[in-house]
């Protein structure tokens, strides 16, 4: 059949629709968040997709399809499963009937995210088996595979792609459908109920399966061994792509090497397993290590595999050495690159191995520490000559954003009082860069709120505000508001409503009225969710009207309780522009002002004058307020 | 197998210009393999793109010194990333520098023509394209990807011609940017072989 140049979330989702899923949830987040809306792209009405209110609610939701005998899939990201434990770790316990698949995109580096967590681990905790794909076709079919597990276990199933595979693209063999069966329904059993007991009689049958598991994986195609020889690799997932190359590389020692020739036939001297699921397959593994002096380990986050290896020599005696993580040799932290691989591969294969490596493993690091400071890429072997000094390119807000105006609204209201700002996820979690400044913590999704109440509880004697974005209210939001209000803490939450789920990529939620079924739906105010909590005061204002901005934190800062700031102005995204603000050069002084206050991307100097880049200005116009001089001028955006 | 990089500020539309080399290659029947490393920043950011064509390809990213050709759609990026070109690669870069959007809160130190004259001196085979002029033929910044992708097809590191990338053109964009689009490509295959003739 066809080829197509598929985005591995895009194989996800062609994949699972292959495979015959009936309802699909999730929660937006990098690098997961295509894969729902791929399938919702190409929805013909035969699959169920909904952005849930949280991951939680998603995998609860997937849940109860798969007691029904549906094939059900959820999405998220590494955090997001955090937030999902709860029922993952009981739903494992009760089983399914139709096979569920539980996406989680983990995001080495981190690129964009909290932490650096590893989902393998999850898998293990939960006793659920996770599939680990190296690459998008891969992806396409593992989803299938990953659905058969399920159903042929009875249990949730894990896929666990990397940022690396959810983000490149790859030609991909579309294939024919999978025959889709129709869901039995729901059958009324004890079954269903959790209970101590039934906990107990399950646990032996989880532990039983686990073992059952690893020897199927053990013949399962995607864990494979090539090559042979005295010393071996043992890797997964991306990284896998990243030593097939190194063992291409001529620099590593294959010589005369053709682009045709495959990687069994390659890595001769030197053995290769591949590693694509949990629980690991022991039974392949231990073949690997037979006749083995060595072994190096190239996996990204955790050293999984590494630990398994060394936990096989041990109960097995046998006499492997064996480098990765643990023994620093490649690096605990960031992603493997291709050139970190071949490096390592490189000192592993050559001949004096042993004798280098440490200094090798340092100079790897070194050479990735200078690639991802994204100044200079310059590795010391390089024949090029020092570069003159390269731009830096922070992340900031955009031109006319509206968390600008509310964060500058909030600053000039409070100079010169006690405050701390506590910030939580998404784009206004930029406000911490200056000249704003204006985030002086952020922990994860709905912390803010929670957060700025502790904080208030040791130190009263300060103000103590909470920004969080729609999307995030309605996540975890509002459980830290009813909990202020229930132990009557002293705090001013400032809600900045965009409109969208901004920093994924404008996804609804329940406040905007539209499902991913393009169904319209009732909005959920969040005025009138607030006004139900019975908070103190709760004020609502546009942000880019300057005055009535700061109005609405003078008419709250005096207040006892729980007051809520409601800024209303929709992301840049997802609203018209308005005609661009010129500065007037006869006014202007030169003064900086409106630059060194907002720090908006579209003021520049040019020479001595401000100037306003019309390509970037959307005409939001709070510069105009800035400015002492009258000298910026244009329509207003209120 | 062929090895393109092309390196940008987020905005630039270099992840369409590398979706569009794939889809040529496909077309062709070769495999491809796709990838973006980018910075925190969406607007403004370091973009790079890694395309790979050919058969048998493992790696999504180009290691250095493997790339066949590197697209410089500005300056201070194409420095940043030319560890990646191999000895005997080709630079094409456009001489428009675009300046971080931090540059007037820290003070701004970076010159594009610094960034031109270091890739003079380290790259063998470069090919500058005047930017300014480049916007003015084609009369609008946003199918500057395109053009540059013009002089890329040119240049003949592409295992495919400009008839065939011309026929991707016509598949992939919106008719109404079409032959906005298609004009910027042929202004891009020109400023090519002027650059070249007269350096």
């Amino acid at each position: 059949m066809a080829k197509k140049l598929l985005m591995g979330n895009e194989a996800i989702a062609l994949g699972a629709m292959r495979a015959g899923v009936s309802v699909v949830t999730g929660y937006p987040g990098t690098p997961s968040t295509e894969i729902l809306e791929t399938v919702a792209k190409h929805n013909d009405g035969k699959f169920y997709v909904e952005w849930s209110v949280n991951e939680k609610i998603a995998l609860e939701v997937a849940a109860g399809a798969a007691y029904a005998g549906a094939r059900s899939m959820v999405t998220m990201k590494q955090v997001g499963l955090n937030v999902a434990s709860d029922p993952l770790m009981s739903l494992n316990y009760i089983g399914i009937k139709g096979g569920m698949v539980i996406v989680v995109a983990d995001d080495p580096g981190p690129i964009s995210s909290q932490t650096e967590q590893d989902t393998r681990h999850f898998g293990k905790y939960a006793k659920i088996a996770v599939f680990d794909p190296s690459t998008p076709e891969e992806a396409y079919t593992m989803v299938a595979d990953a659905f058969d597990h399920s159903e042929k276990y009875g249990r949730p199933v894990i896929l666990r792609p990397t940022t690396r595979v959810c983000h490149s693209c790859a030609s991909v063999e579309i294939l024919e459908n999978i025959p889709k069966k129709v869901p039995e329904g729901f059958e009324k059993n004890s079954r269903w109920v959790i209970f101590p007991k039934l906990s107990y009689e399950n646990k032996i049958k989880i532990e039983d399966n686990l073992r059952k598991m690893s020897d199927d994986f053990s013949g399962y195609e995607r864990n494979f061994i090539t090559g042979n020889g005295r010393k071996g690799i043992a890797t997964g997932g991306v990284s896998y792509s990243y030593v097939s190359e190194a063992l291409n590389n001529p620099s590593v020692g294959f010589d005369s090497v053709s682009e045709n020739e495959s990687v069994s036939t390659l890595s001769s001297g030197c053995k290769l397993m591949k590693i694509s699921t949990s629980p690991f397959p022991q039974k392949l593994a231990l073949e690997f290590l037979q006749g083995l002096d060595e072994v190096l380990v190239v996996e990204e986050l955790d050293p999984v595999i590494e630990n398994e290896l060394i936990y096989l020599c041990g109960l097995h005696n046998l006499k492997v050495k064996i480098y990765g993580k643990l023994t620093g040799h490649i690096k605990n932290a960031g992603e493997n690159t291709v050139d970190s691989v071949i490096a390592a591969v490189r000192s592993f294969l050559g001949e004096n191995m042993n004798a280098n490596f440490e200094n090798q493993a340092n100079l790897i690091t070194k050479a990735e520490e200078d690639a991802s400071a994204s100044t200079n890429t310059n590795a010391s072997t390089d024949s090029l000559t020092e570069p003159p000094e390269l731009p830096i390119r922070p992340p900031v807000l955009c031109a006319g954003c509206p968390h600008r105006a509310s964060f500058f609204a909030v600053k000039e209201a409070t100079k010169g009082l006690n405050a701390v700002y506590s910030g939580d996820i998404g784009c206004y979690t930029l406000g911490n860069a200056m000249p704003l400044n204006m985030v002086d913590t952020c922990l994860c999704m709905g912390a803010g709120i929670t957060v700025a109440q502790g904080l208030h509880r040791v130190e009263q004697n300060r103000i103590n505000f909470a920004f969080i974005g729609d999307s995030t209210f309605f996540h975890t939001g509002i459980p830290g508001i009813i909990n202020a209000v229930y132990n009557q803490t002293d705090i001013i939450v400032v809600i900045l409503d965009n409109s969208t789920t901004a920093m994924t990529g404008h996804q609804p939620h329940p406040g905007l009225g539209k499902t991913m079924m393009g169904n319209i739906s009732d909005v959920i105010s969040i005025y009138d969710v607030v006004s139900s909590l019975k908070v103190t005061k709760i004020v609502r204002a546009n942000p880019f009207d300057t005055e009535a901005a700061k109005n609405a934190v003078n008419a709250v800062i005096n207040e006892k309780g729980v007051r809520v700031i409601l800024y209303e102005a929709p992301c840049i995204f997802v609203t018209k522009s308005k005609e661009p603000y010129v500065v007037d050069t006869e006014k202007c002084t030169g003064c900086k002002i409106c630059i060194n206050k907002l720090g908006c991307p579209a003021i520049e100097m040019d020479g001595k004058k401000a100037r306003i880049n019309p390509t970037l200005c959307t005409g939001c116009g709070i510069c105009a307020d800035v400015c002492k001089f009258g000298a910026i001028g244009g329509k207003r955006n209120d | 197998m062929t090895n393109i990089l092309i390196a940008g500020v987020g905005g630039q539309g270099t992840v369409l210009a590398s979706k569009l080399i794939a889809a040529a290659a496909m077309s062709k029947d070769f495999e491809v393999r796709t990838t973006e490393t980018i910075g925190m920043a969406q607007r403004g950011g370091c973009v790079v793109s890694h395309i790979r064509m050919g058969s048998k390809i493992n790696s999504p990213l180009i290691s250095r010194k493997n790339a066949h050709a590197i697209i410089g759609f500005e300056p201070a990026e194409a420095v940043r990333i030319l560890p990646y070109l191999s000895d005997d690669g080709l630079m094409i870069v456009c001489d428009t520098a675009m300046k971080p959007v931090t540059s007037s809160l820290k003070g701004d130190t970076y010159k594009g023509s610094d960034m031109i004259d270091y890739l003079k001196k380290n790259v063998k085979k470069l090919v500058i394209i005047d930017g300014e002029k480049l916007l003015k033929e084609c009369g609008n910044a946003k199918t500057l990807n395109v053009a540059l992708l013009g002089t890329a097809v040119e240049s003949g590191v592409f295992p495919f011609n400009a008839d065939e990338m011309k026929n991707v053109l016509r598949d992939t964009l919106p008719q109404r940017f079409l032959e906005i689009n298609l004009n910027s490509f042929e202004i891009g295959r020109r400023m090519y072989n002027e650059t070249r003739n007269a350096g």
